[in-house]
């Protein structure tokens, strides 16, 4: 019943969410300062967990591929792969769930039990127009972005793992990158993260803006929201995968 | 002038206000006293519309609360200004633009002009050079005169303050009881101010009301209150020895 009553006030809330901004100069405002704040302050556990997962991906796949009938060049083929449909949209979906969320409900919550929402409402403030509505909006913009820098990254990582461990050669992984490239790949990793940053935005900020108590409960219910958005993730993932490829 | 009307509000089974009514006049400080869990804060948050009341109506100047939409709920609140007891600051911006945010938000004045009303409230709650500072930099009266500069910024109607000496030395709370009533008579606004200070209630108490388990059990002013002797509010207010000799004199007198 709980869990009904809160999908219920998530989706009263996005209501709330998507009004028409109270001014225009200060949404822009808040749209760059969250670009900042949730995208580019992101960029480097991005690069670096995409780099040496890449890495991870084309070494595992090397020492897998021990049957002499199996061409070489299917390492990087199958790194690509696996790093475009699904750990780039996906893993690095839930690592910024755990990065991004975490700071959305703490930083809202923290402003719930300061009474500086209600200072907000009092002024005639639309409070969730104005708090979450540019993380919405930047988090869908840019998230896409970051996840093509994190494709680059694991490809370009799996490449240089080639060097340092010698199980393959550069021309072989790069025929193997090259080798039966789909566009559409790309639009279905694109869609998927649009998606799953919609959550990453979302689900958190309806954890912080309707935390009750103090700073105890607005850790709860950071921890509760970074569950929660991975959760969903992951349960969309299934759906989307099923309807966006087969 | 704003009217409560019998309102009643409930958390689950917990009832908190059981039909309390009351008037608030233009240039008037009004203020709410009660033990703690009386209903006080609950009934400045129905004031405010934070919270809705279950029963009742709150009346602003003619217009009915419960008959207005969302949009025009959110209009009137452009006529309050509300000095909360934490101050409710945004920490991580600085005072000059806690003070400008209003005004971004709900006006067209350019920077200067901006600049100049946000030089002129704080300069009103009598503080300079703090523009650029962060609520935290602040001390705690400093920061309460923050919010009331906050507050006046776009010259409300409504002044309302929870708990406004909440935390602060003597000298400073009556500072700011000062201010509060100042600001009451020049901009003729209407003050409701929740408290529990006493010192506060006689210094400018012009209208008390007391509030017992959700119930109005009292209403007068700081000049009545030596006088009474309704059981609930001397139990409340002469609970200490100061205030005990303090009523003594002032009957004798």
């Amino acid at each position: 019943m709980k869990y009904l009553k809160n999908i219920g006030i998530y989706f009263i809330m996005l209501g709330q969410v998507f009004k028409k901004p109270q001014k225009i100069s200060i949404f822009r405002e808040s749209l760059f300062k969250e670009i900042e704040e949730l995208g580019i302050k992101s960029l480097g556990i991005v690069a670096f967990i995409s780099f040496f997962v890449g890495g991870v991906v084309a070494i595992q796949t090397a020492l897998n591929v021990d049957n002499p009938w199996i061409p070489k060049y299917l390492i990087g083929f199958a790194t690509k792969r696996s790093i475009i449909l699904e750990f780039s949209p996906t893993f690095m979906s839930v690592v910024l769930a755990g990065k991004v969320g975490s700071y959305i409900t703490s930083s809202i919550g923290t402003m719930r039990v300061t009474e500086q929402i209600d200072a907000l409402e009092v002024m005639g403030v639309n409070a969730l127009n104005y708090l979450v509505l540019p993380k919405v909006v930047a988090a869908v913009l840019f998230y896409p972005f970051i996840v093509l820098l994190a494709m680059f990254l694991g490809i370009f990582g799996g490449w240089v793992s080639g060097f340092a461990t010698g199980l393959f050669t550069s021309d072989h992984y790069i025929t193997g990158i090259q080798m039966d490239f789909k566009p559409y790949f790309i639009q279905y990793a694109i869609t998927k993260t649009m998606v799953f940053a919609f959550v990453i935005a979302t689900i958190p900020s309806f954890y912080g803006f309707y935390v009750k108590g103090g700073s105890l409960e607005v850790g709860k219910a950071s921890t509760q929201a970074v569950v929660w958005t991975s959760v969903v993730i992951i349960v969309l993932n299934y759906f989307l995968t099923q309807m966006l490829l087969s | 002038m704003i009217e409560v009307n019998d309102i009643y509000k409930s958390f689950d089974d917990n009832h908190v206000l059981k039909g309390v009514s009351a008037t608030f006049k233009k240039g008037e400080t009004s203020m709410i006293i009660g033990s703690s869990g009386s209903g006080k804060t609950v009934l400045v948050k129905c004031l405010l519309g934070l919270f809705e009341p279950d029963k009742g109506d709150i009346c602003y100047d003619d217009r009915h609360y419960s008959q207005m939409t969302l949009k025009e709920k959110r209009g009137l609140r452009k006529e309050m200004g509300m000095v909360f007891q934490s101050g409710a600051l945004f920490d991580s911006e600085t005072i000059e633009n806690n003070i400008k945010f209003p005004l971004k938000m709900f006006t067209d004045q350019g920077e200067e002009e901006m600049l100049e009303r946000v030089n002129f409230v704080l300069n009103r709650v009598h503080l300079e050079n703090v523009n650029h500072k962060y609520p935290a930099e602040l001390s705690g009266g400093m920061q309460k005169r923050v919010a009331i500069a906050r507050a006046i910024v776009m010259n409300p109607k409504y002044l309302f303050c929870d708990e406004p000496n909440s935390g602060l030395d003597p000298n400073t709370a009556i500072v700011i009881d000062n201010l509060i009533q100042e600001i009451t008579d020049e901009y003729q606004m209407i003050t409701v101010i929740n408290s529990h200070d006493m010192n506060s209630v006689m210094e400018i108490g012009e209208k008390i009301i007391f509030l017992k388990d959700g119930l109005k059990k009292w209403e007068g002013s700081s000049e009545t209150i030596f006088k009474t002797d309704n059981k609930d509010v001397t139990e409340f207010v002469y609970s200490s020895n100061l205030y005990k000799k303090v009523r003594e004199a002032y009957n004798k007198e």
